[in-house]
């Protein structure tokens, strides 16, 4: 039992700084981003260049996926989304782009890293033994206090600093934030970076457990997708319930199912719906968006 | 219909109904055929996905349906002993019925929920493919026969294809004119009575529900259509590959039939028609340029977006000069 609910708070700390990105992406442009499983591919493979190959320590390789990430989901606002959003008649033209974009960065991950699993060594040995009742060991532990930490940075970023009270008031209504003097486009710009950044940097943490491969992307992105719909889209609070809730779920669905196959998946989906069907918005979210 | 539009079908079915197949059979590039029955059956796919977009909807979805019409194909020609004639309307069926089901719940979904509850769909069409007994798990179901024999009183309206010398011939003429049913469906929906409510679903769901349009039966309708057009799609698909696996249809199946109509244009019937087959050949031009494939194509992609984010077809519309 203590097992389950340590399992299910790693994996919902991941899970939840997944989630925190795609859901600051959508509030502040109301851009779905498809890329968003491929971008946490990106990250996990930079960490692991600088780590495995250069033989950097691991905090650099990290710090390198983040600025990486960061750069690459600047550009890609300015230079794509921005203009698109521009011209289509019709908003949901930018899923298109992401979707594009997706296909982009998988050619662009394949070409430059390969399409092997990478992994890198253990950063610290050792496992946690309390009596039998919990094992873990004792990376998974920092890396889950890591995720925790971040999401907590992003939180006091987001709510005292003057880039996250502009994008705030961004998500809450762009034409009030432009007439109060809030430079949309900067802004706009800045948190789809940091989007990105928190991608990479989950790729990062977890490229030292998991490993990485080309193929994880798409699986993410809709584990993202469902966490954000589980908490509502656009709304932080609920990115990081939903990025918990469906982790608590993994863990409990992966015992408690585990005699009947692999339909862990399939449970939480059709609880999924029956949730929507009375709830379409979401734990917190706002009514359509 | 004027007499332009007139002329144009009638050289569309030409072209494709006789200068198609004579163009191969000139050139011996017997390949093609397959290609370009594809190109039709993937096509009849996202018109499902277009008539949904009519609606104001996302789907992203149309793979599982595709997967679940392919599989009830199979199962009923491999293990019921069904004609596949017969289990061609029922795979659609089916497919309508369960998405009349699933519908109910999540079209009360808008915009990105809607998009991304029927993201998830696709994978859980491929999961239960996985985990229900009747599929046979991974393995799939192999070795389905080509179909029968379609006689009706005695009058052979299709030979069995077993028996013919050139099953691809038969296949392409098949799902051509199983495409060309189907897009005339689509047209004659969409200018209908049923194509103006679809329309005023598309601005704005809650007026159209204060002057008495019946919104939720609205969209249930045009969401089981467009997953009727999945089912057969899928159907026909496994009967010329003469497999299915999970996997047949998955995440990238679905969000390739959404791109296809936002490539073609949100705003045109033969928009979905158009997109699929510049995106499938495009890919298969592509080819020779081995692994730069992908980066290439994605790269197309994002540019034909930034230069026409509404689609190709409305490149006319500027020259029309029309609204």
């Amino acid at each position: 039992m203590e097992q389950i609910i340590v399992n299910g708070l790693y994996l919902g700390a991941q899970y939840a700084l997944i989630a925190l990105g795609l859901t600051l992406i959508f509030s502040l442009m109301n851009v779905l981003n498809f890329a968003h499983g491929q971008m946490y591919v990106l990250g996990g493979f930079v960490t692991y260049t600088v780590v495995a190959q250069f033989g950097l320590p691991f905090i650099v390789g990290l710090i390198a996926s983040a600025v990486v990430l960061a750069v690459v989901g600047a550009a890609v606002e300015k230079y794509l989304f921005a203009p698109v959003i521009r011209k289509s008649k019709r908003e949901e033209s930018t899923m298109l782009l992401a979707a594009g974009i997706a296909f982009f960065l998988d050619a662009v991950i394949l070409l430059v890293f390969g399409e092997k699993q990478r992994g890198v060594p253990k950063i610290v040995n050792g496992v946690l033994n309390w009596d039998f009742r919990i094992i873990m060991p004792y990376d998974r532990i920092l890396i889950g206090v890591l995720a925790i930490a971040m999401i907590a940075g992003f939180i006091l970023f987001m709510q005292y600093t003057k880039a996250g009270r502009a994008m705030r008031a961004l998500a809450q209504d762009r034409v009030a934030a432009e007439l109060m003097g809030v430079d949309v486009a900067r802004y706009s710009m800045l948190g789809f970076a940091l989007g990105a950044m928190l991608a990479g940097l989950v790729g990062g943490l977890l490229v030292t457990i998991t490993g990485i491969n080309l193929g994880m992307g798409g699986p993410t992105s809709i584990k993202a997708f469902m966490m954000i719909m589980i908490g509502g889209a656009g709304v932080i609070s609920g990115a990081i319930a939903g990025g918990f809730i469906l982790g608590m779920m993994e863990s409990i669905g992966l015992t408690v199912l585990a005699a009947y196959g692999d339909i862990t998946y399939l449970m939480i989906f059709a609880s999924l719906m029956v949730f929507l069907a009375f709830r379409p918005q979401g734990l917190m979210g706002k009514p359509w968006g | 219909m004027n007499t332009q539009k007139l002329v144009g079908v009638g050289v569309f079915l030409i072209a494709v109904f006789g200068i198609v197949p004579w163009l191969i059979s000139v050139t011996g590039r017997w390949d093609f055929y397959y290609t370009l029955t594809s190109v039709a059956l993937l096509s009849i796919a996202s018109a499902g996905v277009w008539l949904t977009f009519y609606i104001g909807r996302i789907n992203i979805g149309q793979g599982a349906y595709a997967l679940a019409g392919g599989y009830v194909s199979a199962i009923l020609t491999t293990q019921a002993g069904f004609s596949f004639w017969a289990t061609l309307p029922l795979a659609g069926l089916f497919c309508a019925g369960l998405s009349i089901l699933i519908g109910l719940p999540i079209l009360r979904l808008r915009g990105v929920y809607f998009a991304m509850v029927t993201l998830v769909l696709t994978e859980v069409g491929r999961l239960a493919a996985l985990a229900l007994p009747v599929t046979n798990g991974a393995k799939g179901i192999t070795s389905i026969p080509l179909p029968g024999e379609l006689s009706i009183f005695g009058l052979t309206l299709i030979p069995d294809f077993a028996t013919l010398e050139n099953p691809k011939l038969a296949f392409y003429l098949v799902a051509a004119f199983l495409m060309v049913i189907c897009y005339a469906a689509l047209y004659r929906i969409v200018n209908s009575r049923l194509g103006h409510l679809c329309r005023s679903l598309q601005q704005n769901e809650e007026l159209s529900a204060s002057i008495g349009v019946n919104t939720a039966y609205l969209r249930v309708l045009a969401y089981s259509i467009s997953s009727f057009f999945g089912g057969i799609a899928g159907a026909m698909f496994v009967a010329i590959s003469q497999s299915i696996y999970p996997s047949s249809f998955q995440v990238t199946d679905s969000v390739n039939f959404m791109l296809n109509c936002f490539l073609g244009g949100l705003g045109y019937v033969f928009g979905p028609m158009l997109g699929t087959l510049m995106l499938y050949f495009g890919w298969d031009l592509l080819f020779t340029a081995g692994r730069f494939q992908l980066l290439i194509y994605s790269s197309l992609l994002i540019i034909l977006m930034l230069f026409l984010p509404n689609g190709v077809l409305s490149l006319f519309e500027r020259k029309g000069g029309r609204k």
